[in-house]
């Protein structure tokens, strides 16, 4: 554990310049897939009642035209 | 030194006293048993009575509820349907809100506005771009003036709102018997009740009104109706519509599509707003559960600490035991 920890420190928060951008990289990562997760399991619930679960009935027609 | 000798002979007076006074009140009370408890029965009924009573005049002056119009006048309550939409984690059904708009365009669109909703709302919720402007066009919109100052008419665009029946109230009103048809835009927010309340009116209306209903000329009987008389007849009847997804039209059915679309009239937002609501109840109880930690951690140090305080002791009287916490 205490080898772990102080890998991180070292690699990781020693330098601040490195820390810093790991806290950047870290927001932006953690925002893409808690968005990403988050969408899918909603259009997972609401499956066949959005729009976009639809939409291919009434863009078919056009295509055709 | 002293002052403890004094303490210890008062104490010894007032145990005395004490002593005195029991024995005299207990002699008193086997004295005259008899004569005291009938009195003290006596007063505690009397007292009893009075507060129960006093409260009951209260209670029925001033504590019932009030009620400034007759239950008719109120109208029914209407029943609580398991709408799907009202779940917490449930969007509109958006095949139901275009059927939806199908049933206000070909039935309510006669006699109710729905004046807050713009054709591009159309757009990407239940129609696709071509079909709202093809929607759009069919109706015609004034124009800004021209060099003459003449205004002019031109098809509608996306960014048209959707035309009302009537030009102003005053025209609904003339053309309804005085009835004004309520603008529909926000009427499930505007209504008791909600989505129940317009769907239990719409399906609502009895093939005759009931015996010894009093139904004024021009008006006709629905008892969710505020007052039982509203100026709207049954206007959904099975087969009145014909949804182009094969959904059979029947009464409840279209009352049901049309109730979507006007929650989805009123609130837009419903979808992304749910959505929004329960991603920030999940970050929200990761970040609170983490203050929690955070705050134990910090006070670890104060919660386990064990103080421990030796009073200073007479001297002579030297104890170890009264070291106290």
């Amino acid at each position: 554990m205490s080898g772990v920890l102080g890998g991180i420190y070292n690699t990781v928060i020693r330098s601040n310049g490195v820390f810093l951008s790991a806290i950047f990289v870290g927001a932006f990562a953690t925002n893409l897939a808690f968005d990403t997760g988050s969408n899918a399991l909603w259009d997972s619930i609401n499956r066949g009642r959005q729009w976009k679960d639809i939409k291919h009935r009434y863009m078919e027609s056009e295509d055709e035209e | 030194m002293l002052a403890r000798s004094g303490l210890r002979t008062a104490r010894a007076f007032g145990s005395a006293r004490t002593s005195a006074t029991r024995n005299a009140t207990r002699n008193a009370s086997t004295q005259s048993e008899g004569a005291a408890s009938w009195k003290n029965t006596a007063t505690l009924s009397a007292s009893t009575a009075l507060a129960i009573g006093s409260c009951t005049f209260y209670y029925f002056q001033f504590g019932r509820s009030v009620h400034a119009m007759t239950p008719a006048e109120e109208g029914l309550h209407a029943t609580a349907y398991p709408w799907e939409h009202e779940k917490f984690f449930k969007t509109f059904d958006h095949a139901a809100l275009r059927r939806g708009f199908q049933v206000y365009r070909e039935v309510c669109a006669s006699c109710h506005s729905l004046q807050r909703i713009p054709w591009r709302a159309l757009v990407g919720t239940m129609m696709t771009v071509d079909e709202a402007k093809a929607l759009a066009e069919e109706n015609e919109y004034d124009t800004e003036p021209n060099d003459e100052g003449e205004i002019e008419k031109r098809p509608g665009k996306l960014s048209d709102y959707i035309p009302s029946p009537y030009k102003n109230d005053e025209a609904g009103r003339a053309a309804n018997n005085g009835a004004l048809p309520p603008d529909l835009s926000l009427i499930t927010k505007a209504r008791h009740g909600g989505c129940n309340y317009i769907f239990s009116l719409l399906t609502g209306y009895p093939e005759e009104p009931p015996a010894g209903a009093v139904v004024q000329s021009g008006l006709n009987f629905n008892p969710y109706f505020p007052g039982t008389g509203i100026a709207m007849a049954r206007v959904l009847y099975d087969g009145l519509v014909e949804y182009e997804d094969g959904t059979p039209a029947t009464t409840s059915q279209m009352a049901k599509d049309v109730v979507e679309f006007l929650n989805w009239s009123a609130e837009p937002e419903m979808d992304e707003r749910k959505r929004m609501g329960w991603k920030v109840m999940a970050i929200g109880s990761v970040l609170f559960a983490m203050s929690v930690w955070v705050k134990r951690y910090k006070w670890s140090t104060i919660k386990t600490r064990h103080l421990q305080y030796n009073p200073p002791v007479a001297p002579g009287k030297m104890n170890p035991r009264q070291s106290r916490r």
